[in-house]
């Protein structure tokens, strides 16, 4: 009795999983496959994996290039953001005030202002200052609509450090600098790493400002995939090469760093 | 020195993160007052409550705001009570487990654009499209979904992109279940639904209460999807306030009336959050 659950926990598992994945699978199939084959009827399980979309979308569309501005924008942003927001984050988690609370409050509540909110005045504002179009605007936004979730992240995960081993260091004449560099950095490190990973997928799956902010020059993978929405004759293999080309590194990264990052998107609600 | 440095340490990020939502906020409110349209560059008249005004009574407006909570109510709806389900699934133990979870959280790390795409053309196309070729398999006749059913579509790209993260979230509170107590109503005769409902449940409230309000902040603004698929369409049946939005700043090109829907989204958006803030706050300290 006890065994027959366990099979069939095991079996009902498998398939709902297999069946929430099969379009990840099938995308996977269908960029190794040719044009013709990714719109034969029926539908194709097995055939002889070919890599001539991956060869065409980096020949036609220039992937390397939005892949580039993929790799630059959402680097560059997460250490603008680390920069800024491991300072604040020390201070408030070391130097504790009655205001703290509030601040984190407060930054909390920025990061609930809908993106669309802001639409019209950060474009007007890259409009003025000829910024459209340019990786600037896109790491400055970037940066900015991540840095409380930042804040939060890199708050929770220095308030577990012991401030014994603090007031041990100032004793032995440690300066803010030394302390930061000795003592908080090592015991940090896992804080900081998933901090920056949650920040990195933020940034290379954003959508929202990379569609109305870049084109052709500073464009994301992003958009380089939205690219695809309507393009003519057969695409489906190249669209499905780009798009694994796109998601494969984050989808990997999100694989090893779930947990923080579910943390981290709860600003740590959810233990 | 002492008292300086925690602030002059934090001062960065408050003054950024202050620029960042006064400045946008302050020009929304005064683009909101006035006439300006990017394409008449240097012409703005003061309008008073006119941009408001013509914001509320354009034909699409009401439908816009009944497609985003439809949206909003159908996903929340969908990825909480499929989370729990999931979660609840994959809480035992079971061969290939760890396999499973793994799997289980990918789509949420799909780029919304590449997962607006991989439906509309591979799994949605009438003709060519899996979801097609299944009901052909079945004698069913093939249904053209983003041009019949476009919300739904929408509905189900963004509910598929979402219900890996409210699993994961259910499936870390889960670990957390008291299992002496589960044990101990076990022997006191309670049936698993009883321990579903009166443990299981009241556990997983908290965790509930935070998906739901992030996904309301996070799906008010559901963008990417419609822009590359449906454009809102057909007609408007598939436009949310965040696409109106957008088609009003750089698409009619009128700043001032998009303005006006910007603080209308705002207010719409800080419903949800006051709730949500209010409740981590509590489990600040």
């Amino acid at each position: 009795m006890k065994h027959l659950a366990l099979i069939l926990r095991t079996v009902a598992a498998w398939l709902v999983t297999l069946l929430i994945v099969f379009p990840l699978i099938w995308l996977v199939l269908t960029a190794f496959k040719t044009e013709q084959q990714a719109i034969s009827i029926p539908p194709q399980l097995f055939f002889t994996p070919t890599m001539e979309s991956f060869a065409e979308v980096n020949l036609r569309s220039d992937y390397l290039h939005y892949a580039a501005n993929s790799v630059i924008t959402s680097i560059v942003s997460t250490v603008l953001g680390l920069a800024v927001a491991a300072p604040a984050a020390y201070s408030m988690a070391f130097f504790r005030t009655r205001k703290t609370r509030d601040i984190l409050m407060w930054m909390l509540s920025t990061k609930m202002m809908p993106a669309v909110g802001a639409l019209v005045p950060i474009y007007v504002m890259a409009q003025t200052a000829g910024l459209l179009d340019s990786r600037t605007a896109l790491i400055v936004v970037f940066t900015l609509s991540n840095l409380p979730i930042m804040v939060w992240m890199l708050y929770s995960g220095f308030k577990d450090i012991p401030p014994d081993i603090l007031e041990a260091a100032r004793m032995d004449g440690a300066s803010v600098w030394g302390e930061f560099l000795h003592v908080i950095r090592p015991l940090a490190m896992g804080t900081l790493a998933s901090t920056a990973l949650l920040c990195l997928v933020l940034s290379w799956n954003e959508a929202f400002w990379s569609l109305n902010l870049s084109s052709s020059r500073a464009g994301t993978l992003a958009t380089l995939i939205a690219s695809y929405s309507s393009p003519e004759g057969l695409f489906w293999a190249k669209l499905s090469a780009a798009s694994l080309m796109a998601i494969a590194p984050i989808v990997v990264v999100g694989w090893f760093s779930q947990k923080q990052l579910v943390q981290g998107l709860t600003f740590g609600a959810v233990k | 020195m002492n008292r300086l440095l925690p602030r002059a340490l934090m001062a960065p990020a408050v003054v950024t993160l202050f620029l960042w939502m006064i400045v946008p906020l302050a020009m929304t409110l005064y683009f909101s007052a006035v006439h300006y349209n990017l394409m008449q560059p240097g012409e703005k008249t003061f309008l008073g409550l006119a941009n408001f005004e013509y914001f509320v009574t354009d034909p699409d407006f009401g439908p816009s705001v009944i497609n985003t909570l439809v949206l909003l109510g159908a996903v929340i709806a969908i990825t909480v009570i499929l989370g729990v389900a999931l979660a609840l699934l994959v809480n035992e133990a079971f061969p290939g487990r760890g396999i499973v979870r793994v799997l289980l959280i990918s789509p949420f790390f799909v780029m919304p654009t590449a997962n607006a795409l991989l439906w509309k053309h591979m799994m949605m196309n009438p003709v060519y499209g899996v979801l097609a070729q299944v009901s052909i398999f079945f004698g069913a006749t093939p249904v053209d979904w983003l041009t019949d059913h476009p919300l739904f579509s929408v509905i189900l790209m963004v509910a598929w992109q979402w219900l890996p993260f409210a699993c994961l979230i259910f499936i870390t509170s889960l670990q957390s279940l008291d299992r002496d107590q589960m044990e101990a109503a076990g022997m006191d005769g309670a049936n698993a639904l009883q321990k579903f409902w009166f443990l299981t449940l009241p556990h997983l409230g908290r965790p509930i209460a935070v998906v739901v309000m992030i996904e309301m902040i996070f799906l008010m603004s559901v963008f990417a999807e419609i822009f590359t698929t449906t454009g809102g369409g057909p007609g408007n049946e598939s436009t949310n306030v965040a696409f109106l939005i957008f088609k009003q700043a750089l698409m009619n090109f009128d700043v001032g009336v998009a303005s006006a829907g910007a603080l209308f989204a705002v207010v719409l958006a800080n419903i949800a959050a006051v709730f949500l803030i209010r409740m981590i706050g509590k489990n600040l300290d």
